[in-house]
């Protein structure tokens, strides 16, 4: 049997290339993609421990989550073409108008 | 409990009644229906009890809050009116507002992680929307955008550390969580990874800096009802359920976790504070402000973890109605004059004097001079970190809070200065803001009334 830490290292690995994304990528829609990858680090380690402890709530949470970013998901895209009508890019460093 | 049933099925009669087209009887229906909630809420006032497998749990803490989530969602339904005027999207808006409050309802009574993960979400994505809902404004749309990615970066650092919190103790269950980490020996060294991520994703959520940069644009380029609600409905929401979980689940690091605490209370202080100063909108100004008095409640929570809930209730009571006494107002002026700038204040004390009124009550209050609200609000703060012997930071807090007068009485100096067109306001707003400087002067002078967590 593999290791709980292996399960572990990789999701931080994966967990952290999605945070990186959303900090340093300026398109949209990849930081979409970055965010999306966070959550599923977050599902595969969910469900790595589920099986490590013998426990199925875990596996149940991994649903919820997955529905959940799906309704995000649904709404992100929206906003992205709300804002895609009114500047005609997807690049986040448009969004730079509010200012104190 | 039954509460929660209520204001969940106005939310979906309010998306059935676009299908049925009842769409004239959705406000008077919101309207009864969130006092009908609050009337089951008083029903259940002394059935403390879990539900769901225990995954929901009624107690005093939980119906406290949830009462104070709806009496201030009455009056952000009475203030905000006119933004369910429109033809468009009426009943979508109402729903989606519905499912904010059940969103922050979840979060105050949660049990179980799952629990209030949902919570969060269901209260999230409907903001989401809604602070995108003025679709030509390319501010709403932007703070909408931006409130969105930080928010879903937020939920993920939330998600990882619940996972490795699950990973140590096995149990979703918050005070099974609590029981697994103060008796077993040697837990693992990620469950603190996770205790510090759950920090960072609730911080993100209460806008504590430094996870506060989205507040301020979001709260100024939002349409201003829907900033009135993030500030007052979410915010409770949002701090119950960082108070629920560290008081429950991780009470035996609460020693540890104070450094952390301290200093997002020091750094939320003092930053916040300061750059308010600079601001020449009152919307983004009182964002600042609103990001300020998360420092005072951390304040409180910090000092002592375990007993602090009824002074954090009395002071986001006293928060709360002093600043949807000022978004009335803001409100007010910014249809009447396009935005909300403070120097549209002008005049505003001979123009229209119970406007001016109410203004000035609800800086006073939140900037914390007596007999309000909010004054009472800061000294039951600063008594119980003096008493814990955190005299330091008490002193950084009361440094911070005269900043805070210097803020908030520009707009008070502005509204005095030469003379002023009224402006019409209906009969309606004019008792709502009689009510709401009535309520502020009342909690102030009688503070016992609602000390009651």
């Amino acid at each position: 049997m593999i290791p709980i830490e292996n399960y572990i290292w990789l999701s931080t690995a994966l967990f952290t290339i999605g945070v990186l994304g959303v900090l340093f990528r300026r398109n949209a829609i990849i930081v979409f993609a970055c965010i999306e990858l966070m959550l599923n680090a977050v599902n595969l380690l969910m469900v790595a421990f589920s099986s490590y402890l013998n426990d199925a709530t875990g596996q149940v949470f991994v649903f919820f989550i997955m529905a959940v970013a799906a309704a995000e998901v649904a709404v992100g895209l929206a906003i992205l073409v709300m804002m895609y009508r009114n500047t005609k890019s997807v690049d986040i460093d448009i969004l730079n108008r509010l200012k104190g | 409990m039954n509460a929660l049933f209520v204001i969940c099925g106005i939310g979906v009669f309010s998306l059935l009644a676009e299908v049925f087209n009842w769409k004239k009887w959705v406000t008077l229906i919101s309207f009864i229906g969130i006092c009908v909630a609050i009337g089951v809420l008083l029903l259940d006032w002394r059935s403390v009890s879990y539900y769901y497998h225990g995954m929901l749990f009624f107690d005093r803490f939980a119906m406290a809050f949830t009462g104070l989530i709806l009496v201030i969602s009455v009056f952000w339904y009475w203030m905000s009116v006119d933004f369910f005027k429109g033809v468009a999207h009426r009943t979508d808006k109402s729903a989606l507002v519905f499912f904010v409050i059940a969103g922050a309802i979840m979060m105050v009574s949660f049990n179980n992680m799952a629990v209030l993960f949902l919570g969060i979400e269901i209260l999230s994505i409907s903001l989401y929307v809604l602070a995108g809902s003025d679709k030509e404004n390319l501010f709403s749309t932007e703070a909408s955008f931006k409130y969105f990615l930080m928010g879903s970066f937020a939920t993920g650092f939330l998600l990882f550390g619940i996972t490795l919190v699950y990973g140590a103790t096995g149990s979703f269950n918050i005070v099974s969580i609590a029981d697994v980490i103060s008796s077993s020996k040697d837990l693992p060294r990620f469950v603190y990874i996770g205790v510090l991520l759950i920090m960072v994703g609730l911080a993100f959520k209460i806008s504590a800096v430094p996870f506060h940069l989205w507040a301020p644009d979001v709260y100024q380029g939002a349409p201003t009802p829907i900033t009135a609600l993030m500030s007052t409905v979410v915010k409770i929401g949002a701090f119950a359920a960082f108070v629920k979980i560290f008081s429950v689940s991780f009470i035996r690091f609460s020693f540890s976790l104070l450094l952390f605490e301290q200093g997002l209370m020091v750094l939320t202080l003092v930053i916040a504070n300061v750059t308010a100063v600079f601001q020449s909108n009152l919307k983004r100004m009182l964002a600042y402000s609103s990001v300020a008095q998360v420092g005072y409640l951390l304040l409180a929570f910090s000092s002592d973890n375990a007993h602090s809930s009824g002074t954090i209730f009395y002071y986001l009571t006293a928060y709360a109605l002093a600043s949807i006494l000022a978004f009335t107002v803001v409100q007010i002026i910014e249809n009447a004059k396009g935005s909300a700038n403070i120097s549209h204040f002008q005049g505003l004390l001979k123009g229209s004097p119970l406007m001016a009124i109410a203004m000035t009550i609800a800086m006073l209050s939140l900037a914390g001079i007596p007999p309000l609200a909010g004054f009472f609000g800061k000294y039951l703060v600063f008594t119980l970190s003096v008493s814990k012997g955190f005299v330091g930071l008490t002193a950084v807090a009361v440094i911070t809070s005269l900043i805070g007068v210097y803020y908030y009485f520009k707009p008070i100096v502005v509204m005095c200065q030469s003379e002023g067109q009224p402006i019409s306001i209906s009969n309606s707003q004019k008792a709502l803001l009689i009510i709401l400087i009535f309520l502020n002067l009342l909690i102030g002078i009688f503070p016992d009334l609602i000390r009651i967590v």
